[in-house]
């Protein structure tokens, strides 16, 4: 990077003497890595989206921060076709993309951008589409590739999806980070001085915050954008301070180097608690953990098994373990805070006894099995190794005898995905639009057997559900046939649901309106210092 | 000297292309498929995974693809990291500068106190002074430097507020990137309290960097004098009546310091080492800990490209090392 500014008006305040100096409307935030890049769409970590699209970006539809209900963002309103096959956004007159030092906009936001937003993702003769290296990870993840026909510009303002399908969680889709919306005109300036990569690596977006500089591995800086279309961010500049120990981010926060810090240790947490400088919030994170059983091989094709393997299991004991209270139980394969949870459904309690009996009943004993504990640490489970050991010894009381393998990350990803796995296998997954769609066609949809689909499990009734809820626009017919499938899911048990995670966010005391994004971002527009 | 030094040179060009082997070979030969391990648990296609596979010319030889990494490499192009899509060489580069200015800050500091210590406690040797300052370099040594790295922030950050918890430069300040050296680039920003800033955040890490070369080169300095101490031209410097300043400083220490040189040299290298924890530690943007996010990313490009940026330069001070060592002494240039 060549241009950087100088905050020539802080650096007279020059910290001599306190390390916890910090300018006057400036937000600091203990990030916990570095973002790959700022183009949202050819990345796909949480990280790199905060520092970009949930800072520098806007989208056609948004997540109203703190649930996961979409709003309008850069489309004022949009229509659905009876058919579900066409969506018109009719955009936000008057919106502005970033003035930088390094590009000048000529004109605001049209249809143009839109359009380029995604055709440089779908259209390998776009020149943009390979530039950085583009893989557009999340657009072929959403299957944005088969789902759209084509974007047709109908006029400035207005801008038409037309697509090969119904597809009821399209607007969630359009507000996820991938299709943060750029500016054609940035793009094409940056094209024609040979520098393409510049969309990349100095960002020009419509969001709350404009890019300033990134000192690699070290640094973020952000200022207000002034002509943010839903006003102005309460705080003057923004830093990412990228603070990878989670240790040492604590002590950045007590030392009042920064305001607010993600990801604590979980042991850290109750001291955060006892801290009066400290507000440690909390909520539900947008995740499940559980056991996929292998429904296509005996005795686990047998949902009696598979439910007497469930209340077996002592799932309040893991949640002590290993989440050290930074988890709850989980019943349904969606988390509680994505709409259309059904709070009615009933877990399976835990009754070794009744489980042993169960399981004579199905015939089953002298059950060997093997419980696969993933090798990396994930919000959704901390610790597979000690949750598959507890499992093991809950497994061991019913007479079935577990014994605990592990694989390098890639290989157990892969190789859990075979149809004829042995054993059952600890993953979860963390939700990327809040629509049910998200977890349960992904995760148990027939589709996704042999890939997703974990437990191997298509079962028809709960298809007929899914399917019908993913064709079907009006969102109360919807909740109630989500609500239908996972009473299905739960008689039939396909997996084991452990645990949500519950997301902790320390913040300093002076950090007023903050609010824990359930989809995992972080998210600053709307904080306050006082 | 001419044709020394052709000599020298000339052994480069096997030891660079095995190192070229090596690093491309070491990522490849560890388990972990990157392109499985870049989808997560979101997965990837079977045709997009091929699709993937051929962009990133994984489809090709195995030695097919070690030329073409070669031939990139012969015209200064390290590859792209396919994690950030940026040049490797651009990442290197950017970071390289943060990981040399703390080395060389901890190095001065475990020489500046290392020696004299090891020579106190040689001159004083079994007194109290002796045993508190080998017990000291003991416990040094055998420091878990994350610990000791925490326990620092602790009471000096958070708890007296005297040093900054990590980073290298107050937030405050902001300028342009002209050596990537903060204490420098701080000097010529020219903004008022830039090089204080710098200064207070080089402390804690330089300190952590600095114990283990520090408790080795005392001891080694402290073992080295007492070998000279008895020697004969150091008893006959003292029947002369010479100070003991003069010969401990003058006559002993700079016998003893050739071993101590080479230890020091040697810890050069032991310094990068433990510059990827004390990086980590202090998010001290240095490379130590880029090369261990690229291992566990199995980001090829940036791992056989960092490894031999690494060698390449490790090299290079060897060459020049050698080159200094015929220069200074003949027997060594003509062996």
């Amino acid at each position: 990077m060549k241009k950087h500014f100088k905050l020539a008006s802080v650096a007279a305040a020059a910290m001599l003497t306190a390390s916890t100096a910090m300018a006057d409307g400036t937000l600091v935030y203990c990030s916990e890595g570095s973002p790959e890049g700022f183009d949202a769409a050819l990345y796909t970590s949480g990280t790199t989206f905060d520092a970009s699209s949930k800072a520098i970006y806007s989208r056609l539809a948004e997540f109203d921060t703190g649930t996961t209900n979409v709003i309008p963002g850069l489309a004022e309103s949009w229509d659905v076709s009876e058919d579900g096959l066409e969506y018109t956004f009719h955009l936000r007159p008057g919106v502005k993309f970033h003035t930088t030092e390094y590009f000048t906009p000529t004109r605001d936001m049209n249809a143009d951008d839109v359009i380029f937003t995604f055709e440089r993702q779908g259209d390998e003769a776009n020149p943009f589409n390979k530039v950085s290296g583009g893989t557009w990870e999340y657009y072929n993840g959403m299957s944005m590739p088969s789902l759209i026909k084509e974007i047709v510009k109908v006029d400035d303002l207005t801008v038409k999806f037309v697509l090969n399908r119904p597809e009821a969680p399209m607007i969630a889709n359009l507000a996820m980070d991938f299709a943060s919306v750029v500016s054609k005109e940035y793009a094409d300036a940056m094209l024609a001085a040979g520098t393409p990569e510049n969309v990349n690596q100095m960002p020009v977006g419509t969001g709350p915050f404009q890019f300033v500089g990134y000192q690699k591995d070290a640094v973020v800086r952000y200022a207000a954008n002034p002509d943010f279309f839903r006003g102005k961010a309460d705080v003057d500049n923004l830093i990412f301070a990228i603070t990878p120990d989670a240790a040492v981010r604590y002590q950045k926060l007590k030392a009042g180097e920064c305001h607010v810090m993600p990801y604590p240790n979980p042991a850290d947490v109750e001291a955060m608690r006892a801290d009066a400088d400290i507000n440690l919030t909390e909520q539900e994170g947008l995740n499940v953990g559980y056991l996929a059983y292998n429904s296509m091989v005996a005795p686990f094709d047998n949902p009696e098994v598979r439910k007497a393997l469930n209340m077996a299991m002592n799932k309040q004991a893991i949640i002590d373990v290993v989440f050290q209270g930074a988890g709850q139980i989980a019943k349904n394969p969606i988390p509680p805070t994505i709409w259309s949870y059904n709070d009615a459904v009933q877990d399976d309690m835990y009754d070794p006894v009744k489980a042993k009996a169960m399981l004579d009943a199905a015939g089953v004993s002298d059950l060997e099995m093997k419980i696969w504990a993933m090798p990396v640490q994930r919000p959704y489970n901390p610790n597979a190794r000690r949750m598959a050991e507890l499992i093991q010894e809950d497994f061991g009381k019913v007479g079935v005898k577990a014994e605990v393998v592990s694989y390098e990350w890639g290989e157990y990803l892969s190789r859990s995905k075979d149809k004829d796995r042995d054993g059952a296998v600890l993953l979860g997954w963390t939700g990327d639009n809040g629509d049910p769609d998200n977890f349960l066609a992904v995760l148990l949809g027939c589709d996704g057997v042999g890939g997703s689909n974990r437990a191997q499990w298509c079962h028809e009734p709960f298809q007929k559900l899914i399917d019908a809820a993913k064709q079907e626009s009006d969102p109360a017919k919807r909740t109630a046939l989500y609500e239908e499938a996972q009473v299905v899911f739960k008689e039939q048990a396909p997996w084991a649901t452990i645990a949500h995670s519950i997301v902790h966010m320390p913040l300093r005391n002076e950090v007023q309106g903050y609010k824990i994004d359930p989809l995992g971002g972080h998210i600053f527009y709307g904080v306050s210092l006082k | 000297m001419l044709s020394f030094l052709l000599r020298r040179l000339l052994t480069f060009v096997p030891t660079f292309i095995g190192v070229t082997i090596v690093s491309f070979v070491f990522i490849r030969l560890l388990p972990g498929d990157p392109i499985l391990l870049l989808a997560g648990e979101r997965g990837v296609g079977e045709e997009r995974y091929a699709e993937l596979i051929k962009q990133f010319g994984f489809d090709q030889p195995i030695w097919r693809q070690y030329i073409d990494y070669l031939g990139g490499v012969l015209q200064g192009d390290l590859g792209t990291s396919f994690v950030t899509k940026k040049p490797v060489v651009t990442e290197f580069f950017a970071l390289f500068p943060a990981t040399v200015e703390l080395s060389l800050c901890a190095i001065i500091l475990s020489v500046a106190l290392g020696i004299p210590a090891g020579v106190i406690a040689a001159v004083n040797r079994g007194k109290f002074f002796d045993q508190a300052l080998m017990t000291t370099a003991l416990v040094g040594y055998s420091m878990p430097i994350f610990w000791w790295a925490l326990l620092l922030i602790i009471v000096f950050s958070s708890g007296l507020g005297w040093t900054p918890v990590s980073g290298r430069i107050s937030f405050m300040f902001f300028f342009d990137n002209v050596t990537g050296f903060m204490l420098i680039d701080s000097l010529l920003s020219g903004q008022k309290g830039a090089f204080l800033s710098a200064v207070r955040h080089l402390i804690l890490p330089t300190i952590v960097l600095a114990t283990i070369p520090l408790a080795i080169i005392a001891r080694q300095t402290r073992s080295a004098m007492l070998e000279v101490l008895g020697e004969d031209y150091v008893r006959t410097a003292r029947a002369k009546g010479l100070s003991p300043l003069k010969v401990n400083g003058q006559h002993a220490l700079r016998n003893a310091m050739i071993p101590v040189i080479t230890v020091i040299g040697l810890s050069i290298g032991t310094l990068m080492a433990g510059a990827i924890l004390t990086e980590t530690i202090f998010s001290w943007p240095g490379i130590g800990k880029w090369m261990v996010d690229s291992i566990f990313r199995r980001d090829y490009q940036v791992v056989q490209g960092g490894l031999l940026m690494i060698a390449s330069i490790i090299m290079i001070v060897n060459l020049t090392v050698d080159v200094l060592y015929g220069w200074i002494n003949p027997k060594i240039r003509k062996g």
